[in-house]
């Protein structure tokens, strides 16, 4: 990192011209690159069309520094402008849709706009603009190669010292997640459509500033820079760097820039007929990394670097973060009455009413299959319910979106353990207490919310250890056994400050010291006035520990009592251990 | 605009819409069954219209090395991992599949090209060298990948493209080439005169469309396809090897864009590149059809080929720019209707 930073200060006294230009063109690069890291890697959103917003950069400021004779920064302003608002058009439209729509329709309006840059007469045709003036900078004119090198390097260290930033932040966390993990994240309060538009956005403006950089840099704007190829090679800059890491932008653009540049240079030597033969090498070399290293290169190169791992940070102490006022014991908290949910032809759950009250914890058993698990999901809005009212305190809950109910105080965890695999045990935990911070993007790329990230990760850094996993709180999540992950759901449940907590089959998969320590942990917790809702098959577990059980199967409640009333149910006892026909 | 020219840009529309709309349903096919965004759709369709012209002006076309290029790449994967799993007695098919049949039609390419056969025959040609190629790639390039998510093969889709455009302009150049028509006559029908070409294209869409359904609806492949595109994992599990319907499924692709070639071919002149632009005009028809039914994304795909047709009379220079743009609105719809949009999240 340092020697990079050296290498940078030091490469324009002692690179020759040549060498200079091809560093502008890697910056330039890194720059969209960069931004196709943080929407195609971490967040999962695929796009082929980031050449068109560098083309509005350029364009916009070739335009109105040429023809009306204005200041390159006031065709900065304008094309980060323009962009911001086709960006959030697009974006708007897109970025809700599943998958493959938007990668689809970004290689379409990039067709759409290489034409139209092509075609409209006042961006010169295919010809282009001519004589896009030098940037001044204190009344220092960026006219040669090496003055624009300051500008367009300062520029890109800036963009990728926010991004780094960002990831490492509150919406960062809620940003890593979107790639596999919305679902979870909406649980938590988290906004993923919005943040997915943040960071199209955010993408499309480094586009923007890359284009002109470029455009006072070549003083010359021409449609051809900004055909599909261009876009389709910038993803390929993405992937070959690792898509998921803020430096494989770097990488990606440097390697690319620099093997286009070469091969250009030596394959013609090899080949009598004219031809685009780099883009052949380009297209297997992107084959072959697809096939063996499909996370690109960054990981490789880490894991070669893990020898001097950087030690575990000890999280700093801070002030604890406010706690919400519990409903007082006995309240009337949850309560589901008639709720009906249909998946095709099969009833998931049928006319299922029970209530819980405050201060207690409910048990909800039986069989495998009894939508136990869909219960969960449509009290905490993953699911909404076909008919039936779902109640929290009082006030109806069954329309409400996921991120609105986090929002009341319900927390919970998952069956399949849905944690981001990546993040460490303590981020996985504080993404729970995202509802809980309030420091946005760009505070994050400023660093102007540590103090608030102080508190949120000791919050985190609490629960970890609340559920005896203090020792693992910087290893990655998907590194620790099962057993281990379900405790890390109920550490970033707990995270959230939860009202009602839904615990699904926390139990699974630990040892017996382990059950033990959660039952503990879960008996002060209902002492501390926190309710849950636990659904689990260890029946040990559970008869030890609940207040009271509701008993489902089919879909339909069978029972509903004290657990020495439902151990001595027949009904229970027959959908247990079936009926003797 | 009077009558004449709208009833003639009508029929230029439907003839290429027509042609869209094959495309399109390939597009949905391969979709359906591979999860595959198949991109390089456009480059058979280039190596086909390319190849037609060229062996009608009794040259060899490209298309021979790129065949036996392909053949060999692909014999070498299956070869080695033959070798590696010890199983020599699969060397002999390989040999056959990849080496002995793309060489024996490049073969008989080059010694038929400069002899200028009947014109019946070039399209047989044109097809037994262009459609092996559909199974190669998917051998190469994409069987590799069958269980990486859908931007994974998109980008995989992408690079494939790379190279087959890389190998179009290092086997065709960069002259554009028209074939001649198949059937030169005009028919007056009231005041509209039509081109036999355009009746050409209408009758053999209808024929593979049709077609298409009856593989569907009543052979033992054809579900076998269904099965695969409605649940993967089912499918293997009653013994539907998925890596057979991914290459039967690139087969009927390469089938119908080498079709899609030798239809247009006599239309409009293509260069080395064109193949994509018109590959991906199928794929804003199957979007209109919303990616998911055949009617609706063939209907999409003669929308596409009107607008295009229309907007060429009135702003040539933009045809491409408002039928590309078209996606836009399109995609409006679609995400106001579906409120909740069930993401497909991806696997880690």
């Amino acid at each position: 990192m340092a020697l990079f930073i050296a290498f940078l200060a030091l490469a324009p006294f002692a690179l020759s011209e040549f060498y200079v230009t091809l560093m502008n063109y890697i910056g330039l690069a890194t720059l969209v690159t960069l931004g196709l890291v943080l929407l195609t890697g971490v967040a999962g959103l695929m796009s082929f069309g980031q050449q068109v917003f560098v083309g509005f950069g350029a364009y916009a400021t070739a335009v109105l520094t040429i023809q009306y004779g204005a200041s390159p920064w006031l065709g900065l302003g304008a094309g980060l402008a323009f962009t911001a608002a086709a960006a959030l058009g697009l974006g708007l439209i897109t970025v809700r849709l599943s998958g493959h729509y938007l990668p689809i329709s970004t290689i379409a309006w990039g067709l759409a706009f290489y034409f139209a840059f092509g075609n409209l007469d006042f961006l010169g045709r295919y010809d282009g603009l001519q004589g896009v003036p030098a940037i001044s900078l204190f009344g220092w004119k960026l006219e040669s190669g090496r003055g624009s090198y300051a500008l367009i390097w300062v520029a890109t260290l800036a963009a990728l010292l926010a991004a780094h930033n960002l990831l490492d932040s509150r919406s960062g966390r809620a940003i890593r997640t979107l790639r596999f993990r919305a679902t979870m994240a909406e649980s938590f309060g988290v906004d993923t459509a919005r943040l997915k538009l943040i960071v199209f956005l955010y993408a499309a403006l480094l586009a923007s500033l890359s284009g002109w950089l470029y455009a006072h840099f070549l003083h010359f704007v021409s449609p051809g820079a900004f055909n599909v190829n261009i876009g389709i090679e910038y993803l390929f800059m993405a992937v070959v760097g690792g898509a998921s890491q803020v430096w494989g932008a770097v990488i990606g653009a440097s390697l690319l820039t620099l093997l286009k540049e070469w091969l250009k240079d030596i394959l013609p030597r090899f080949f009598e007929q004219s031809g685009n033969y780099e883009a052949i090498v380009f297209g297997l070399l992107m084959l072959s990394l697809l096939h063996r290293a499909r996370d690109g290169l960054m990981p490789v190169l880490a894991r070669l670097g893990r020898a001097h791992r950087r030690i575990p940070a000890k999280v700093a102490t801070a002030n604890p973060l406010p706690r919400r006022p519990g409903p007082p014991a006995g309240e009337p908290l949850l309560a589901l009455a008639g709720v009906q949910k249909n998946f095709g032809g099969l009833a998931a759950v049928r006319a299922l009413s029970f209530e819980m009250r405050g201060g207690a914890i409910l048990g909800l058993i039986g069989p495998n299959g009894a939508g136990k698990s869909t219960v969960f999901n449509l009290v905490t809005g993953v699911l909404r319910a076909g008919a039936g009212e779902v109640r929290f305190r009082g006030a109806r809950i069954d329309a409400l979106p996921a991120r609105r109910i986090a929002r009341l105080g319900i927390a919970r965890t998952f069956q399949h353990v849905n944690l981001v695999g990546g993040m460490s045990v303590l981020e996985n935990v504080a993404l729970g207490a995202h509802l809980r911070g309030a420091k946005g993007t760009l505070q994050a790329m400023l660093r102007l919310d540590r103090e608030e990230e102080r508190r949120l990760l000791h919050e985190a850094a609490r629960q970890v250890e609340r559920v005896g996993l203090a020792a693992h709180v910087q290893e990655a999540a998907a590194s620790l056994a099962l057993g281990q992950q379900r405790l890390v759901e109920v550490a970033r449940a707990l995270a959230a400050d939860p009202v009602l907590l839904l615990l699904d089959e926390p139990a699974a998969g630990l040892r017996f010291q382990e059950k033990q320590a959660l039952a503990a942990l879960l008996q002060r917790l209902r002492a501390e006035g926190t309710s849950i809702l636990l659904v689990e098959h260890d029946m040990d577990f559970v008869m030890g520990l609940v207040d009271r059980l509701v008993v489902m199967d089919f879909g339909e409640k069978i029972a509903e009592g004290l657990p020495r009333e439902i151990q001595a149910n027949p009904l229970v006892i027959e959908a247990y251990l079936g009926g003797i026909e | 605009m009077n009558a004449d020219i709208f009833l003639w840009l009508a029929q230029d529309g439907v003839t290429n819409g027509a042609i869209y709309a094959l495309l399109a349903l390939a597009l949905l096919l391969v979709f359906a069954v591979t999860r595959v965004i198949f991109v390089p759709q456009g480059e058979f369709i280039t190596f086909a219209a390319l190849s037609l012209s060229m062996l009608e002006a009794g040259r060899v076309p490209g298309t021979i090395y790129i065949l036996a290029i392909g053949g060999l790449a692909a014999a070498a994967i299956e070869g080695f991992g033959a070798a590696r799993s010890r199983a020599w007695r699969r060397l002999p098919r390989i040999a056959a599949l990849y080496v002995v049949l793309p060489l024996a039609v490049a073969l008989l390419v080059a010694w038929a090209a400069p002899r200028k056969p009947d014109q019946w025959l070039q399209v047989l040609l044109v097809l037994a060298m262009v459609v092996p190629l559909g199974p190669i790639v998917y051998r190469v390039a994409y069987q590799p990948l069958a269980s990486a998510s859908v931007l994974v093969l998109f980008i995989a889709s992408m690079a494939v493209h790379y190279v087959l455009v890389g190998l179009s302009l290092v086997f065709f150049g960069g002259e554009g080439l028209r074939s001649s028509p198949f059937w030169d006559a005009r028919f007056k029908l009231g005041v509209l005169e039509v081109s036999a070409q355009s009746l050409w294209v209408l009758a053999a869409s209808l024929v593979l469309i049709v077609a298409l359904w009856l593989l569907f609806e009543h052979t033992i492949y054809g579900k076998a396809l269904r099965a695969t595109a409605i649940n993967r994992v089912g499918a293997r599990l009653v013994g539907i090897p998925t890596a057979l319907t991914g290459q039967l499924s690139f087969l009927l692709a390469a089938f119908i864009g080498a079709v899609s070639g030798i239809l247009i071919a006599p239309i409009t002149t293509l260069y080395y590149d064109t193949g994509f632009i018109i590959g991906l005009k199928g794929f804003v028809g199957a979007i209109l059809g919303g990616m998911a039914s055949y009617p609706l994304a063939a209907l999409g795909a003669l929308g596409v080929g009107l607008l295009e047709s229309f907007s060429s009379f009135w702003a040539s220079a933009y045809k491409e720019t408002i039928v590309f743009g078209l996606i836009v609105p399109v995609l409006v719809w679609l995400s106001l209707r579906s409120r909740h949009v069930e993401e497909e999240e991806e696997r880690e």
